[in-house]
């Protein structure tokens, strides 16, 4: 029974092919994000391994506030002096650097004023005594290292890119604003050229000290050991002399700590991928179901001679579930091939996009072997259970019969399994949107709910159908004529093989509907409640809008006659355990910015905190209440809360201010190195000429109030691209299953377009009935997926609603949805309706 | 004479209810000897396939019970026809009913394979031998003419050498030079080996080489002879 089941799929090899793609798509995503996300955590990891290499342990401080964007603490230099005179210390050597994000973080600008360097990768700057050899990961290619201030080494990429020599000028600008450097050197990283696309200064210490605003302090202390003592051994002697306020790690221990860093930020691409992998993967199960249900339908008699022939209906049912699984591991082998191409092609794709990553051997894991082989082989067995049980029930007496059916779907006249899906569905909807949970457990619930919903829809979407199909093939019939109003006929003839085709693409554009509803809601909502809450005349910001910009800047634009201005001091301090937000308001800034509050006045005098209100029951804050800050220079800092920030829910996801709100005064003596989230200017003075004021500050800009509202209400709409570029996958494979469909209708109606092409039917026609009829299923697709994106929408934004989201349609992408689907129609016609034109007229009569 | 092995009494089978029921048996009795050719003939409605499903155990009587080699058939659940199928009975079909995926020689084997059986390779020889397709024993039946296929069929249908072979129009699908051919062989191997054998056929033709020839009609038999086969 096996080798009937292995060899009927060989002999069927072509479609059971088309069956597979909707598996391989799924598989390839999974597969490719896995190797791409290992493939950068290994080659950063070599990256940091190299760094550290012939260092024997790191002195730094501890880190007191993650994600501060002033960057992590820094320890005294005068530290360095002590660890010298440690015992088996053979050298030691301070060193500054900057992460590169945030205030942390020093800009090389171009000779047309601009930061040099993709906008989304970091900006190293390390300060270094380039002297001591054996802490220096770096070389020099050409020139040499930099000496005094006023010069700078920079890597190979900039240095092409810029087409910058040894000798020529640079800007280079710090917390300060812009200088001109003369560039010494051209270095490289151990052998790499680039390190993933982030532009790096070398500079001596008191330059980096002082470009940084770190006058006196040093990020790190590397040490060697003397020879005959271990790094653990130099650890334990080395703790004794740094005391609590550093920590002490060995070199291999940084590069690890290092390389942490990294994976926290590749695990989110990772799972944010694979999301979208199984989403694909889902339709391609819905596919898989599709096609062996219509394949089991064409052999009706050939199982049915089984079953005359003595096997039992276990034995069919196991050679089903064979042919499934043999096609989930094809699927899932070919899966894994294109994966890894995938992983090629995606790091291409960073490249273009200016993210350089570092070169290394692409990285297949056991793991991920295991997994992409694991998820598409029961994918694919899961999805062809039903079908199989639906094999068992076909009665030998069919082998004897001419035109014999498949037996209905167990239930099908009932809709009650269906109804009682939708039941969970709506359980689960339900919880996830009213219930109040915890954000995650929430999104899993709405997630599930979602999964369940369309598994529901899809068992009960073949009664509509017949009457969809009648309504969306109407302007068929009224352009095709005769071969539109079969289209219309044909495409109601199995509801159950329509549905579930159309199933497949409804998921897809109903995901899609979904975000862009959201995104409409979020967009207009968020734009009003900002037009609200700001009346400056200008607004300065970083370019890419989130990062913070040195003090400076906003000092710059207040020499302007006629203007006045009411920087926004932003960092982030730690509190009960866990990190918070925090923002220094300048005085006087409630004439161009409203902050509502209860309890107290808006704005915070010295030593008080205006503080947000869900964070504040959190923590059971009251009015008059301390609470205590650490900041990332490790300063305590006892502030009393005078009253507290009301938010709706548009700001909640996308708040102006920090959860806690102090005054300016309160907030720079005591943060380090602060930068400003916006500066608000108030004065009848044109952007652009505060904009030019602003030339020293190559990554900050001023911009009406008007276009800094739009892009910062647009930034979502890079985030809705991505998602539709990531769903469009789904849509492709859904896709996959209308071809698969098709080819196999016109193969089951062979005989009948003999006898339509006898009488009279032209090749046009029928190619034009074909194609029709894909239009109507993928219109039945749409009829069903966007009304259900927009329920799912209308779901999440109600139970937000109070709180001033708005649930708005967004027209215009219906439309286009809706003409993405007739396009998904028309060419998932173009193989199958060719040949049905080009059937043999004769020999169809005669097909049997 | 020998003991019949399939038994059947009272036989009756309606299809659908009411004003639009159809009365495909109206009590049917018949005994099917052993070792012999029975040929159950009729026009088109007259109940003879409908006699074979029931007979065969493929279809369930409204009213009677059949017995096959003192297996009541009629009382047995799909596991028991299962068995049934494995070890009594064969079937030659209109339409062949070869499986494409197979050649010529996994086609005759694949009920012992089935039945998870060894094939008696002799009697495999033998068979072979006797449908004369020795060389086309690798080809597909994609590859065989319809006459071919057939006998790949019967030869099918003896390797397990059921209780009583099932044949539906074996010759309906044929031309007249070739139907003789299937025929001859149907024959012979009832005088060689045996076998007992019901054919369904609505060729007189067919029928001349039958032991014994039954006539359904309106679902009655309402003729019943034996013959010398010519």
């Amino acid at each position: 029974m096996r080798r009937v089941a292995l060899k009927g799929l060989w002999l069927r090899r072509g479609r059971a092919l088309l069956t597979t793609l909707a598996v391989v798509l799924g598989v390839a995503m999974v597969c490719g994000t896995f190797i791409l996300t290992d493939t950068i955590d290994k080659a950063f990891d070599a990256i940091f391994t190299t760094g550290n290499a012939k260092t024997s342990a790191v002195i730094s401080a501890r880190n007191v506030v993650e994600e501060s964007s002033s960057g992590k603490p820094t320890i005294p230099a005068a530290l360095l002096e002590k660890v010298r005179a440690a015992p088996d210390v053979a050298e030691a050597s301070g060193i500054i650097s900057a992460a590169g994000f945030g205030t942390d973080q020093i800009r090389l600008v171009g000779r047309d004023g601009k930061t040099i360097g993709n906008p989304n990768a970091p900006k190293l700057a390390i300060g270094a005594d380039w002297s001591v050899e054996r802490f220096n990961p770096f070389t020099i290619a050409e020139g040499r290292f930099p000496r005094t201030d006023g010069e700078l080494a920079i890597d190979r990429t900039t240095a092409d890119k810029q087409d910058l020599e040894p000798g020529d000028e640079l800007g280079v600008s710090g917390q300060g604003g812009k200088r001109t450097f003369t560039v010494t050197g051209i270095a490289r990283y151990g052998e790499v050229n680039s390190l993933g696309g982030a532009t790096i200064g070398l500079f001596d210490i008191p330059t980096a000290q002082k470009l940084l605003a770190k006058e006196g302090r040093f990020d790190t202390i590397s040490v060697a050991v003397d020879p005959g003592v271990t790094d653990q051994q130099l650890k334990e002697s080395l703790r004794e002399v740094v005391g609590r306020d550093a920590a002490v790690r060995t070199g291999d221990e940084q590069a690890a700590e290092e390389s942490k860093e990294i994976e926290e930020a590749t695990s989110f691409i990772r799972y944010f991928l694979l999301a979208f992998g199984f989403i694909a993967l889902g339709v391609g199960a819905f596919v898989i179901y599709n096609t062996l249900t219509i394949t089991i339908a064409q052999r009706v008699r050939e199982l049915a001679t089984l079953r005359a022939l003595g096997a039992s209906g276990r034995q069919v049912r196991r050679s089903v579930l064979i042919e499934g699984l043999a096609l989930g591991v094809i699927a899932s082998v070919v899966g894994l091939v294109l994966g890894y191409f995938l992983a090629k092609g995606l790091s291409a794709a960073f490249v273009a996009l200016g993210i350089d990553l570092p070169k290394t051997d692409q990285v297949v894991k056991p793991r991920t072997i295991i997994a992409s082989l694991a998820i598409g082989i029961v994918v694919t067995a899961v999805a062809s259970i039903a079908p199989a049980r639906r094999a068992t029930r076909i009665s030998p007496i069919a082998a004897m019969q001419e035109g014999a059916k498949l037996p209905a779907k167990l239930g099908a006249r009932r809709p009650v399994a269906g109804l009682i899906v939708l039941a969970v569905a709506a359980v689960l909807l339900g919880l996830g949107a009213f219930a109040g949970l915890k954000v995650t457990t929430a999104l899993i619930l709405l997630g599930a709910g979602c999964l369940v919903l369309f598994a529901a829809v899809g068992m009960l979407a073949h009664r509509a159908v017949t009457p969809l199909a009648r309504a969306l093939g109407a302007p068929a019939q009224r352009v095709g004529g005769a071969a539109g109003h079969l289209a219309r006929e044909n495409a109601s003839r199995n509801p159950a093989r329509t549905a579930s085709t159309a199933g497949a693409l409804m998921i897809g554009l109903a995901l899609v509907t979904l975000v862009a509803t959201l995104g409409e809601g979020l967009r207009s909502s968020n734009r009003k409640a900002l037009e609200n809450q700001v009346s400056a005349d200008t607004v300065i910001t970083a370019k890419n809008g989130f990062d913070t910009i040195p003090a400076a800047a906003g000092q710059a634009a207040a020499q302007i006659p006629g203007v006045q201005v009411y920087p926004v001091r932003h960092d982030r301090a730690n509190a009960f355990g866990d990190g918070v937000s925090v923002d220094g308001l300048a005085p006087g800034i409630d004439r161009v910015v409203r902050l509502s509050t209860s309890g107290g006045p808006a704005f915070p005098g010295d030593g008080e905190a205006v503080v947000e209100r869900e964070y504040a029951t959190e923590h059971k804050l009251t009015v008059g209440s301390t609470l205590e800050l650490t900041t990332p220079s490790a300063k305590k800092l006892d502030v009393t809360v005078s009253a507290f920030q009301e938010r709706t829910s548009v700001q909640k996801i996308d708040p102006l201010f920090g959860k806690v709100v102090l005054s300016q005064e309160t907030f720079e003596a005591n943060f380090p190195r602060s930068g400003d989230q916006y500066v608000f200017v108030a004065g009848a003075v044109p952007a652009t000429t505060i904009d030019r004021a602003l030339k020293g500050f190559p990554d900050v800009e001023a911009r009406s109030r008007a276009a800094w509202v739009t892009k910062r209400v647009d930034g979502i709409k890079t985030l809705l691209n991505l998602l539709y570029v990531l769903l469009a996958l789904s849509v492709v494979v859904s896709l996959f299953g209308m071809v698969n469909t098709l080819v196999l209708t016109v193969f089951e109606r062979t005989r009948e377009i003999g006898m339509l092409r006898a009488v009279g039917m032209s090749r046009r026609q029928v190619r034009r009935m074909v194609r029709q009829e894909s239009i109507i299923t993928a219109l039945i697709g749409a009829a069903l997926g966007l009304p259900l994106g927009l329920l799912l929408a209308r779901l999440l934004s109600s139970a937000l609603a109070d709180e001033g989201i708005t649930f708005a349609v967004p027209g215009s992408a219906l439309i286009v949805f809706t003409v993405v689907a007739i396009v998904a129609g028309v060419i998932a016609a173009i193989a199958p309706a060719r040949r049905a034109a080009r059937l043999d007229v004769l020999k169809a009569l005669q097909y049997e | 004479m020998t003991s019949p092995v399939v038994t059947a009494r009272g036989l009756t089978r309606v299809y659908g209810e009411g004003e639009t029921a159809v009365h495909a048996l109206r009590g049917v009795d018949l005994d099917i000897a052993s070792g012999r050719l029975t040929a159950v003939m009729g026009p088109s409605g007259s109940g003879k396939s409908t006699l074979m499903h029931v007979l065969a155990g493929l279809d369930k009587p409204d009213g009677g019970s059949v017995s096959i080699a003192g297996v009541e058939v009629t009382g047995l659940d799909d596991k028991g026809l299962t068995e049934l199928r494995r070890e009594h009975i064969g079937f030659v079909f209109q339409f062949f009913n070869l499986l494409p995926m197979l050649t010529a020689r996994e086609n005759i084997v694949l009920p012992s394979e089935i039945a998870g059986e060894e094939v008696d390779a002799a009697w495999l020889d033998e068979l072979v031998e006797k449908i004369g397709l020795t060389d086309r024993l690798g080809h597909r039946p994609s590859e065989l003419s319809g006459g071919q296929q057939q006998r790949v069929a019967v030869a099918r249908s003896l390797a397990s050498r059921p209780t009583v072979l099932f044949a539906d129009e074996p010759t309906g699908n044929l031309d007249s030079t070739t139907s003789a051919e299937i025929l001859e062989l149907l024959r012979s191997a009832v005088d060689g080996f045996g076998q007992t054998t019901v054919m369904v056929t609505h060729d007189p033709g067919a029928a001349r080489f039958a032991d014994r020839v039954v006539h359904l009609e309106d679902g009655q038999i309402a003729s019943d002879e034996t013959q010398v086969p010519s």
